[in-house]
């Protein structure tokens, strides 16, 4: 084996890629090569660090430096002064907003110091595209101990560690398996749910393109523990990077005999298909998945039956988020004790979230369950950029609930979030400061469900529109105290009556914003003012806007 | 005994099967919930959420149609959470349905409209959202009318799984979902069957038939036209359902009575031609067994599955019988052998057909059916438009009095009634066939084994020496397994009689609504009681068709019915350009 001197780790990320990644890992690749350092230093791509806000972002190891923003024109700098003289290029060092110093090296960062690496433990540390690198990092281990502990063992493990479904239910996996385990009929399936439709919400892309094989590793764990040979990933269609890597990896494995028949001559036999999504919201529910991946309209079906008794294609389905099964290796390899001992009693493990919005760094984060909502967007977050101030964040999602100031203190689980009037959701986190509307950002999420609903039943197909409606009439300056009364029974209804978890969950985002900001509704509806200044002019008349492809003239 | 299960409902102790719904057990218990999507021969859809109850330990509120029962469960189906949450969903869906119930062709025959009035919606607190989306006309059959559907999606169940046919089905998402065909084609475009079993199940106006009545009108206003009637056999057991009365009802003689109060100059009927039909169909069938023709020989009496096949299994149209249908043949000899005998030009006789079915309108207006010189059939009005007229003529329907169709094309036998039911068109033949092959008289006419609801029939019936095997199939998804069977070779029928509606043409797309299956079953009660009652109930042995031949036509398959009498068909494309 080659032993190199450094490893330049060039994020390889989305968010990167999207930075122009490519062309700083060809002109290292050019540089070190012209120099003649090609023996001794390796460029190795890799999934997301995380600070996608810094991005293209590149580690030297083996000091651990974080270089960020790197354009092609700081390689000669890099190579010449770092890798050649052993001095760090200065400029191109993260600084954090609460210190004013460089900072040297990744371990140092507040960004990462308080985050727990387990899920996204070799993500921006491996090459993705490299199942030898995986397999370094201790990859495919827990398959194989799980194979040899049999179904039993292995459905106990994941029971006891408490894991919940990180798609945004939070339902106990342990749970879910042993329902799919227990499910009878020759035929059952294991579908990974990375269609991933929640705005601002990229943890699951990311995830797969950092560490692909560790979801085909726990999916086959899922697979052996419930009576499962097929498995399916039905992924969006938008994200091309993490097929690509997915399918690359799933071709590997198969050739190593890490999927196919007889796995470790365990006499287990358990392969994977990647499915594409077409781009609909609903399809992240998980009959409507099911319905698409058959070929049909994606439109939720009517439960029970639940997919553990009558999933994909009818039959027995156990369907998990990516990142829960990007956990179960882990908990097969450590032990439930282990899982439990990070996070809260109710919320096992860690969470990753994604924050966007008005936030120093924008990225992909692994934390506690538990941690404060005040730690993650000031101490990893950085706070909010520009020195304005904290308005809201919206946890989980379109929807999920916004909170104001006053809930910052709230510890992020599944529970306490609920309980707080919001919901943890798929783990996206959005903040906003005082320059937006809440009216106006309210109107934005109904804009959305309008978009995304499925159009099945009568509550979601026509609730969106009207809320919809009376939001922009607000925005325009043309509301009324009755359509705030109207909105109120529209959300009650929505949220009682509706088919689907989408339909259901609609009104959470609309009326956390008027629970904790109703002087601002007031304002819009009774002087016809706009506190932030950013609806248009109170007399403007506007008509309402159009929806979706405009067939429909409302 | 059967497994069932205890449960509380509106704090009553109730009891029903395992498996059944909330709202079967509470209809059980004699607790009405409300409903709108639901139908009772179709799967459970539990879209409209009108028929939401609150069961004890959900966090939401559940449909009862789909929600299963289960020990110990406790359900309510009223509380103010309920009443509003219905009431909520009912006024958003008429925020968007056109408020034009005055001129709907649905009025007061509207389940949204009968809704709304029992669940006493008299505010509409939504700010109306008119959909504007274009009425679609181009169907000599049907009328869709989008704007008013509200997506219930019985129309597409009805299209895609019953008859399997396809064209309709939900397009768009969110608000936008609209039921349609695709790219937007007209119906006339697209592989439509014109069967109208879409219009039959439609709760509102959104699909109806395209209404003759305006034109039928006229012609009886008309002094010089000479305006003849003739009635399908299915329509006299269910006009009775427009006036109220009980599904399965004969009202053969008032019906008569009716049209002659409306001013038709004659009052005849299709089942003269039926038993005609009968003579050349069971002919044809000999002599393509004599003469080793195509076999099996398919029934042609049905347009909506002329087109079907015209469309889906464009290679099996050799098996079909060239006779024309009963009201194609009706309309040529209306203006021929009547004409010729009345002293009446056939361009001033008005042939007008009461019939079951939309797709005959489409039928009427193809261009092949014009052989005498003159259209055949004139124009077609549906059970539904028929009971339009008479309501608007104010003639007091069910108190009339039974009066006689008119001679001579107003003649018919008991065989010819059956037409009206699925296996009659078989049994009826076979009762001729098998007396012309053997000669002698056969004993049994009834032949069971035809009739009834099972979606595909089989007999085999001994007639000296030659085992006749039938088979017959209802509705197009059954029409559509026995295609593939002739398609692949595997049927070694003698002849295949195939209706476009379940049921026949008793469940066809131009009957009252509403027509289930239950209802299905009453009229072909009906039907087989108006076969019994009949004198006569072989076809060959209709005293008139005797005499038409004699004086007219010859003898079966000769050259005046060739051209009179018999048909051709065109191969249509799956995907019309």
């Amino acid at each position: 084996m080659h032993l190199y001197r450094a490893h330049v780790l060039v994020c390889a990320g989305t968010n990167c890629s999207l930075k122009g990644h490519r062309a700083v890992r060809d002109a290292l690749t050019r540089e070190i090569v012209g120099r003649g350092l090609g023996d001794e230093i390796k460029v190795v791509e890799t999934g997301c660090f995380g600070l996608c806000e810094q991005g293209p972002t590149i580690v030297v190891y083996p000091e651990g430096v974080l270089y960020c923003r790197v354009k092609a024109e700081d390689v000669p700098d890099l190579v010449g002064i770092h890798l050649l003289k052993g001095r760090r290029v200065d400029r191109l060092m993260y600084r954090e907003p609460t210190r004013p110093v460089a900072v040297q090296t990744v371990p140092e960062l507040d960004y990462f110091r308080k985050q727990v690496r387990v899920v996204l433990d070799n993500c921006g540390v491996i090459d993705p595209d490299s199942l030898e690198e995986y397999i370094g990092h201790g990859g495919y281990t827990a398959l194989a101990r799980a194979l040899e502990d049999g179904p039993a063992r292995v459905l106990a493990e994941v029971k006891a560690s408490g894991l919940r479904g990180r798609g945004g239910a939070g339902f106990p996996a342990g749970l879910k398996w042993e329902f799919g385990a227990k499910a009878p009929g020759p035929i059952k399936y294991v579908v990974c749910n990375a269609d991933e439709g929640e705005p601002g919400t990229f943890k699951d892309r990311l995830i797969l393109e950092g560490d692909p094989h560790r979801i085909l590793e726990g999916m086959a764990i899922c697979g052996f523990a419930t009576g499962a040979r097929q498995g399916y990933v039905y992924i969006r269609g938008e994200y091309g990077l993490s097929i690509s890597r997915l399918e690359h990896s799933i071709r590997n494995a198969r050739e190593l005999g890490l999927l196919g028949e007889n796995i470790f001559n365990s006499g287990f036999s358990f392969d994977v298909e990647v499915r594409f999504g077409a781009g609909a919201y609903v399809c992240g529910e998980e009959t409507a998945l099911f319905e698409s991946l058959e070929g049909k309209r994606g439109e939720p079906r009517i439960k029970p039956p639940y997919p553990t008794e009558v999933g994909l294609f009818g039959r027995p389905t156990v369907i998990n988020n990516v990142e829960t099964l990007a956990n179960i290796p882990a908990i097969v390899n450590r032990g439930a004790a282990w899982y439990r001992s990070i996070g809260t009693d109710t919320c096992p493990g860690t969470k990753v979230f994604t924050l966007t919005g008005d936030i120093v760094n924008e990225g992909l984060i692994e934390v506690p369950m538990g941690m404060t909502l005040r730690e993650v967007i000031y101490d990893i977050g950085g706070g909010i950029p520009g020195g304005r101030r904290f308005k809201m964040a919206q946890t989980g999602g379109t929807s999920g609930g916004c909170l104001p100031e006053s809930l910052l203190d709230v510890p992020m689980d599944y529970d306490k979030l609920a309980a707080a009037g919001s919901a943890l959701g798929s783990g996206a986190l959005l903040v906003m400061d005082d320059t937006h509307c809440i009216v106006d950002v309210a109107r934005v999420f109904a804009r959305f469900f309008l978009h995304e609903s499925c159009g099945q039943c009568a509550p979601c197909r026509e609730g969106t529109l009207q809320l919809h409606h009376i939001l922009d009439r607000f925005t325009a300056g043309r509301g009324s105290r009755e359509d705030l009364a109207l909105l109120g029974r529209l959300a009650k209804t929505m949220a009682g009556a509706s088919l689907c978890p989408l339909g259901q969950s609609v009104p959470l985002s609309i009326m956390t914003t008027l629970k904790h900001f109703e002087p601002e509704y007031l304002a819009h509806i009774d002087d016809r003012a706009c506190p932030a200044g950013t609806c248009r002019p109170p007399a403007g008349g506007m008509k309402p806007a159009a929806a979706g492809n405009g067939r429909r003239g409302y | 005994m059967k497994d069932q299960v205890r449960l509380t409902i509106d704090g009553r102790e109730v009891r029903a099967d395992r498996g059944s719904s909330i709202l079967a057990a509470a209809r059980d218990a004699g607790i009405t919930i409300p409903t709108l999507c639901h139908h009772p021969d179709q799967r459970v859809k539990a879209l409209c959420r009108i028929c939401v109850v609150e069961v004890e330990r959900s966090r939401t509120l559940q449909a009862a149609c789909a929600f299963p029962i289960a020990e110990d469960m406790v359900v309510r189906t009223r509380s103010p959470a309920i009443r509003e949450a219905r009431r909520t969903v009912l006024e958003l869906i008429i925020a968007r349905h056109p408020l034009d119930c005055l001129q709907c062709a649905r009025n007061l025959h509207c389940e949204l409209q009968t809704l709304a009035e029992r669940m006493g919606v008299r505010e509409a607190n939504f700010h109306r959202l008119d959909s504007s989306i274009e009425l679609d006309t181009s169907s000599p059959s049907l009328v869709r009318e989008p704007a008013k559907c509200i997506v219930c999606r019985r129309c597409v169940e009805a299209c895609q799984e019953v008859q399997q046919v396809g064209v309709l089905f939900p397009m768009h998402r969110g608000a936008d979902t609209v039921v349609g065909t695709a790219g937007d084609r007209g119906l006339l475009d697209a592989v439509c069957t014109m069967c109208g079993q879409c219009s039959l199940i439609c709760p509102t106006g959104a699909i109806t038939e395209q209404d003759h009545t305006r034109q039928v009108w006229e012609a009886l206003g008309d002094p010089k036209r000479h305006v003849v009637v003739q009635t399908a056999p299915a329509t006299r057991v269910t006009i009775g359902e427009e006036f109220g009365m009980e599904p399965g009802s004969i009202v053969t003689g008032k019906l008569v009575a009716a049209l002659r109060r409306l001013g038709f100059d004659r009052v005849f009927d299709t089942d003269f031609t039926a038993d005609l039909t009968i003579l050349e169909e069971a002919h044809e069938l000999l002599h393509r067994v004599k003469e080793g023709g195509v076999l099996p020989l398919i029934t042609s009496c049905s347009p909506g599955w002329i087109k079907y096949v015209e469309h889906f299994f464009p290679q099996l149209l050799p098996h079909l019988s060239s006779c024309k249908s009963p009201q194609q043949m009706f309309g040529a000899l209306a203006k021929t052998y009547y004409a010729e005998r009345a002293g009446i030009d056939p361009a001033d006789i008005h042939v007008v057909s009461i019939m079951p079915c939309t797709a005959k309108k489409f039928e009427a207006g193809r261009p092949e059916m014009t052989a005498s010189g003159y259209a055949d059939v004139d124009a077609v009005l549906t059970s539904r438009e028929l009971g339009r007229m008479l309501r608007e003529a104010g003639i007091d329907f069910a108190d009339l009095p039974e009066e006689e169709y008119d001679l001579p094309l107003g003649i018919s036998t008991g065989a010819a009634a059956i037409f009206g039911a699925s296996g009659g068109v078989m049994e009826a033949a076979l009762r001729t066939a098998y007396e012309t092959i053997t000669g002698s008289t056969l004993e049994v006419l009834d032949i069971t084994a035809v009739r009834g609801l099972d979606g595909i029939k089989e007999a085999a019936i001994e007639a000296g020496g030659l085992v006749v095997k039938a088979a017959v199939g209802h509705g197009l998804g059954n029409a559509r397994r026995l295609c593939e069977l002739v398609a692949g070779g595997a049927a070694d029928y003698h002849f295949i009689e195939i209706m476009g509606c379940p049921g026949g043409c008793i469940g066809g797309g131009g009957q009252p609504i509403p027509t289930t299956n239950a209802i299905r079953q009453r009229r072909i009660d009906a039907i087989y009681q108006v076969d019994r009652n009949m004198p006569i109930r072989k076809s060959h042995e209709n005293q008139v068709v005797k005499t038409l031949y004699a004086e007219f036509l010859g003898h079966p398959l000769g050259e005046k019915s060739h051209q009179l009498l018999h048909t051709h068909y065109q191969p249509r494309e799956r995907y019309p350009a």
